[in-house]
């Protein structure tokens, strides 16, 4: 008897975007034509956009790529019997050189497993951390996490190990583990792709949190934008759930966390911590006044952590591997990998993970290929629609917190948009304003009513009216929001604005009228 | 309301025993049933949950997603944020709009290495043009 034919084919929303249910259809009704078995997984995505959607063959024990692949290739491919000299043949996934020049902790699974094949996940070294946290005292996790130097990666960067100790100590029956899938910075990708590809890591992430903070409760928000990670992860906890992995007694252990699901409903600002638990509490998202701290009192007044997906999910491997081995990767006071996303007009976009400390150019130039378009590289967009924009002159910037904060930008949840030399960057700064008028929760003035008075004002400028009395009077704004603001979107919205005004001041001179402008509606 | 619509609502709120915390949950699972969350709706879900009526209505105003009026599920919804503007997504709404597509804007479906993003109902797409758009709009009519 023949073994069947395996193939890898991504089930990443990404991938799917460009047609890779397209290409699983024809390869199952090639495969029954010529009466061949075929055994086809469905993975996550190794994050390079651009091959998708991405095939694989193992041969003697390496995955061999084909792409971008189109329902109309697999024919030639099946006719070639996916020899290595086809004319989509990239020869070893692992060898591209994406792939090797990044270091891939969270994302090693990525692409490469069944994301619901929990037998797969435990053979690539799942569970392993959930393992270590359960041989340990609760103190000891935590103190492993302090020590790895692991900082929050939903944009704040605050360490982990002291929010962690916070909730730990804090008095109040019941805990929650809360987690923030809620990504809504453009140019962002690397939750979803982590939730669709590999959900077992961040549930796994989670279960140790709860474990090290005795609390018993967790829950996942995410975004309603991503119905296929909902699916998934959905499907991914109902899975863990009936190995006993999740539940009452986890892995035989006697120790109880349960994990629901709860979806956002399309406002960004519930990204924001504390609005998200005025949602997960079933509220309108409208963000509360700090402190105290939700480490101290978050979810129904309860000692709550608040991590972001890619800060839960690199604990697994933090106490699998060891904290020294996580903080020797980076530098300075950034340390472990960043899942950087390379977005926007790029020629070849994705998910690149790398320790800390790579510049912008080497990310953008060397492994994104420059500008989709072609044209010089105009602006950078690094950190979402809070982050700041770079001008090309500053592409040596290293990625890391701190250079960055220097610099007057952020790094956020490492979201990269290149845009290149057509963009208007004066209807850049307007649009900060105008998202910012769009998502406010409301509850604080500078913001809800800045916002609008910004964009009204960066209007007048567009349209050439007492242009430098105006950007003036747009600097005082940004200052109002800046100081007088209650959370980060109102208080980081100047940061897009003000980067406009420093970096692409000539952009403000006037022109004529503008016939593209769109409204935000 | 008819007496049917009033029992789906009841037994969404009783799949979440009646909780007020899952509100925003029921207030999906509601609209995916009836592509709206009425007045009518709104009313029994308040009773279902013993909160305000008032309360239900400050949700569903502040969340994008819920409407009152029923909408077409398999709308077109076009990602109108950064990374899709980078590469056009302004112009491809111009673009709709001449060709009388009716699209509602989106802030960042998460696939911003592979934009104009949209989204169709639950299918995503990638690299959009108006032909890709005009083409999946009619595969999700003919799917229904």
């Amino acid at each position: 008897m023949t073994e069947p034919l395996t193939l890898y084919l991504p089930r990443d929303a990404a991938a799917r975007s460009v047609g890779a249910d397209a290409v699983a259809d024809r390869l199952e009704a090639v495969a029954q034509q010529r009466g061949i078995e075929l055994s086809l997984i469905r993975t996550g995505s190794r994050g390079m956009m651009w091959l998708e959607p991405l095939l694989e063959i193992e041969r003697d024990g390496v995955r061999q790529g084909f792409g971008p692949v189109g329902d109309g290739d697999v024919d030639a491919l099946f006719d070639q019997g996916l020899a290595d000299t086809h004319a989509l043949a990239l020869g070893p996934v692992e060898a591209l050189s994406w792939m090797q020049a990044q270091t891939r902790l969270l994302y090693r699974r990525c692409g490469v497993i069944d994301p619901l094949d929990l037998d797969a996940f435990q053979a690539s070294g799942g569970l392993t951390g959930l393992r270590a946290a359960l041989a340990q005292s609760p103190a000891a996790t935590i103190e492993a996490v302090t020590a790895s130097g692991l900082r929050g990666r939903g944009g704040a960067g605050f360490p982990a190990g002291i929010k962690w100790k916070t909730a730990a100590d804090a008095p109040g029956g019941q805990k929650y583990i809360c987690c923030n899938a809620d990504e809504g910075d453009s140019g962002t990708f690397a939750d979803r792709m982590l939730i669709e590809g590999d959900p077992g890591l961040l549930i796994e992430g989670m279960v140790i949190a709860g474990l090290a903070v005795g609390a018993t409760q967790g829950l996942i928000y995410l975004r309603s934008e991503y119905p296929d990670a909902i699916a998934t992860l959905r499907a991914a906890i109902s899975a863990w759930e009936s190995r006993g992995w999740l539940g009452d007694d986890i892995l035989g252990s006697g120790k109880s966390f349960h994990l629901t699901l709860r979806r956002g409903a399309g406002s960004y600002v519930c990204g924001e911590e504390s609005a998200m638990l005025e949602s997960l509490e079933g509220k309108r998202g409208e963000v509360r006044v700090k402190p105290p701290i939700p480490a101290i009192s978050g979810l129904f007044g309860k000692p709550t952590i608040v991590n972001n997906v890619l800060t839960l999910a690199s604990v697994p491997d933090i106490l699998a591997n060891g904290a020294t081995a996580y903080q020797a990767l980076g530098n300075e006071r950034s340390r472990g990998t960043q899942a950087f996303q390379l977005a926007g007009n790029i020629k070849r976009g994705g998910l690149f993970e790398a320790p800390f400390g790579l510049s912008l150019r080497e990310l953008i130039e060397t492994h994104g290929g420059g500008t989709r378009s072609g044209r010089p590289i105009r602006a950078v967009q690094v950190g979402g629609p809070l982050g700041a924009y770079l001008p090309a002159s500053m592409l040596d910037l290293p990625l890391e917190y701190e250079a960055f904060a220097a610099a007057g930008a952020m790094l956020g949840h490492g979201g990269i948009v290149v845009f290149d030399d057509t963009v208007d960057m004066a209807r850049q700064a307007e649009f900060a304003m105008e998202f910012c008028a769009e998502e406010s929760c409301g509850k604080c003035t500078p913001c809800r009513i800045g916002s609008v008075r910004g964009a009204e004002t960066l209007a007048k400028v567009r349209r050439g009216e007492d242009v430098e009395a105006n950007l003036a009077l747009v600097e005082e704004l940004c200052t109002v929001l800046t100081d007088g603001s209650l959370c980060a979107m109102g208080g980081l919205t100047p940061m897009p604005v003000m980067s406009v005004l420093r970096h692409f001041r000539e952009d403000f001179q006037p022109r004529p009228l503008q016939s593209d402008k769109t409204v935000v509606d | 309301m008819p007496q049917a619509d009033i029992e789906t609502a009841k037994q969404v709120c009783a799949r979440h025993d009646d909780r007020a915390e899952a509100l925003i949950e029921i207030l999906h699972d509601v609209q995916t049933r009836h592509k709206c969350v009425s007045d009518d709706a709104a009313r029994v879900i308040a009773h279902e949950l013993n909160i305000s009526r008032a309360e239900i209505q400050g949700v569903r105003s502040f969340y994008a997603d819920f409407t009152t009026e029923p909408h077409d599920p398999n709308r077109l919804r076009l990602c109108r944020a950064e990374a899709c503007q980078s590469v056009g997504a302004d112009r491809l709404a111009a673009e709709l709009d001449k060709a009388g597509i009716a699209h509602e804007a989106v802030y960042c479906l998460g696939n911003c290495a592979l934009g104009p993003a949209a989204l169709i109902g639950e299918t995503l797409i990638g690299r959009a043009s108006v032909d890709v758009l005009a083409a999946a709009l009619g595969k999700a009519d003919s799917d229904d």
